[in-house]
């Protein structure tokens, strides 16, 4: 059932921390079924717009619509089921780290109080498989795990509910290349088997070239450029000059595109 | 035949059709947790039911999502294996396979028969690594000091006065408001105890004593323990799990130096200060709410106070401060600096280090009952 109603709806959005401007008008739909990524240097606001989306910060004006509602008048029962709609994947993971590896992902489906505890464990050994994750980690702490394996459990936590909207902050960000890589094939494979839509902030040109649809460029406080990798590259911004097309922007690009 | 039961496009329902002597299911709508939802029991009670019959034929082609969820209600109704004649849809026959192959939960780890035994052990070994643990701060921490002794340029003053300004100076409204409040409850009760013997005066003697020598460092302690030893122990926690006291290490700066021995010293300078200061206002309260309650008047009270209370009993107070501030500053940096880098760790050496250095506190003031039980007591022959 895809239709060409955007999921998210970001209309003339700014943002201000203090008197330090952020963002300046950003107007951004994206649609069911896509993965967008969003880019920019450094402290351009790429977190701080994907915490927007989540409604977890208030843009200073304009609208944020998830699933066509706005998500910051509307009603609570409303706003949780639109929440158990979206999974995260936090920068560090942020798994509960009073709870083990189980409880953890077991933790949003026990919210839900409609699945049976039967059910639940089979849901949780199905999502760990998913990632990956032997189940003799399952009763692992999360200090106990490596950087790797938390992103990896976090991932299968986001997934917890099934959900249509991902969120994904930074997803290869410490992890070593053939982890990143294999994170990248995972979320491949999510792909074909869920209808995913997926949200990401990723610095990782590799990540970003294999996975996204589209790309957004945040720079000068404002989107850019929204549209397919090989259109952004044919812009004229130095960020994005400077972004896909310097020495390491090349040799990936190369390899994805066919680039001179 | 045709037995439908749909209630709108999207909610997974199902409907049974009999042809030719052959029953067949077929699924329809959305098979998703999100389209589930409430319903969920009562569609794998349905679906459960139908699977009893063998011969049943199901048809999953028409199922519009199907996600995780829907697919473990599935299969569970099928009780774990695949019905004799199955239509599926090759995205959805993907889900299956991976339930087919799926790998049973690990047993939750049981906890042993003697653990009442184990724990204990534990908590006994546990009590001896915090013992030496502290004594070896302490020893480090005097360790420093005569290196200071050497290099006395590289005494941290700064740290040490920032130290004494947010445990000492930010600490005097609290211990002021807590020592007025017990100065005036004590006087109440004891000069109504006293009036109706006609002792009015010895009120002074009560007061004086039990303020000076025991309440008011007592408050203090346990005030300054709760707010700048928590506090002490939460910092230094927090510097482990961002990994600053790492950086510390690998530029050569020395914990116990920058970080502990500043506030140690400072708890030192600020806590018999602080037991100066509570133990003052205390006895204020105390003689104001005598003055209201039997009339005895301030000034008669101000100056009978020497005689009542002698001075020794303010050098041993202020002492039990000078102990206690430095006890409360070294538990406090212990437990900082045993937090592992996670939220769980924090919280409980928090706790433990309030709770300990309150013990400590009350300990000490034991000791020093012991040791100075005769002096500056006057007791009438």
């Amino acid at each position: 059932m895809i239709n060409n109603d955007p999921i998210i709806e970001l209309q003339g959005l700014y943002t201000r921390f203090g008197s330090h401007v952020i963002h300046k008008n950003i107007n951004l739909n994206i649609y069911q079924g896509e993965i967008l990524s969003l880019v920019g240097s450094s402290g351009s606001g790429k977190t701080t717009l994907l915490r927007q989306m989540l409604s977890l910060e208030i843009p200073a004006q304009g609208s944020v619509k998830i699933l066509g509602h706005s998500t910051y008048d509307c009603d609570l029962e409303l706003l949780r089921s639109l929440r158990n709609r979206s999974g995260v994947l936090f920068q560090q993971g942020a798994l509960f780290s009073a709870l083990n590896v189980y409880d953890n992902i077991a933790l949003p489906m026990r919210e839900l109080h409609c699945l049976t505890e039967e059910m639940i464990r089979d849901l949780v050994m199905l999502k760990l498989d998913m990632v990956e994750v032997e189940a003799q980690h399952a009763n692992k702490m999360p200090a106990e795990l490596s950087g790797g394996m938390i992103k990896r459990v976090a991932l299968a936590r986001a997934l917890a509910l099934d959900p249509e909207l991902l969120f994904l902050d930074e997803p290869t960000a410490g992890l070593d290349p053939p982890l990143s890589e294999s994170f990248v094939k995972l979320i491949q494979t999510l792909r074909k088997e869920l209808t995913l839509t997926i949200i990401m902030v990723t610095h990782d040109l590799d990540t970003l070239a294999a996975l996204s649809t589209r790309v957004a460029v945040l720079a000068d406080q404002r989107l850019v450029a929204v549209g397919e990798l090989p259109d952004i590259i044919k812009i004229d911004h130095p960020f994005i000059k400077e972004f896909f097309l310097g020495e390491r922007g090349r040799n990936v690009l190369r390899n994805v595109l066919a680039l001179p | 035949m045709l037995l439908s039961n749909r209630m709108d496009d999207a909610s997974p329902w199902y409907q049974i059709t009999i042809e030719q002597n052959i029953s067949c299911i077929k699924l329809t709508g959305s098979y998703t947790l999100a389209a589930l939802d409430q319903q969920l029991q009562k569609v794998g009670a349905k679906l459960t039911h139908f699977a009893t019959q063998s011969d049943l034929h199901w048809d999953l082609t028409s199922i519009q999502q199907m996600d995780h969820a829907g697919a473990i209600l599935i299969w569970r109704a099928w009780k774990m294996h695949r019905p004799a004649n199955l239509l599926i849809r090759p995205e959805h026959e993907r889900l299956f396979a991976h339930l087919e192959k799926a790998r049973p939960a690990p047993k939750p780890i049981h906890r042993d028969i003697l653990w009442p035994i184990l724990t204990l052990g534990r908590r006994y070994f546990l009590f001896w690594d915090h013992l030496t643990g502290i004594i070896t701060l302490l020893g480090q921490v005097l360790l420093n000091l005569l290196y200071l002794v050497k290099h006395p340029n590289q005494i941290p003053l700064r740290e040490i006065s920032a130290n004494l300004f947010r445990t000492g100076a930010q600490a005097l409204s609290i211990t002021a408001l807590v020592g007025f409040l017990i100065g005036i409850v004590l006087s109440y009760l004891s000069s109504e105890q006293l009036h109706s013997y006609g002792a009015d005066t010895f009120i002074i003697n009560i007061l004086g004593m039990s303020i000076v020598r025991e309440l008011g460092p007592m408050l203090a302690a346990i005030l300054v323990a709760g707010r700048s030893g928590s506090s002490m122990t939460a910092q230094l926690g927090v510097m482990r799990v961002t990994e600053e006291l790492d950086a510390l290490t690998v530029m050569g700066i020395p914990h116990s130096l920058r970080l502990v021995l500043p506030k140690i010293i400072g708890l030192g300078i600020a806590m018999p200060l602080v037991v100066l200061w509570t133990s003052a206002i205390a006895l204020l309260g105390g003689i104001l709410a005598a003055d209201l309650q039997i009339g005895l008047n301030y000034k008669y009270a101000l100056s009978n106070l020497p005689d009542a209370v002698p001075v020794a009993n303010l050098w041993i107070g202020m002492g039990k401060g000078v102990v206690c501030g430095m006890a409360i500053a070294l538990i406090a940096c212990h437990f900082g600096l045993r937090i592992k880098p996670n939220t769980e760790s924090l919280g409980e050496g928090t706790t433990n280090s309030v709770v300990t250095s309150i013990t400590a506190v009350i300990l000490i003031d034991a000791i020093f009952a012991v040791i100075f039980s005769n002096v500056g007591l006057k007791i009438r022959s």
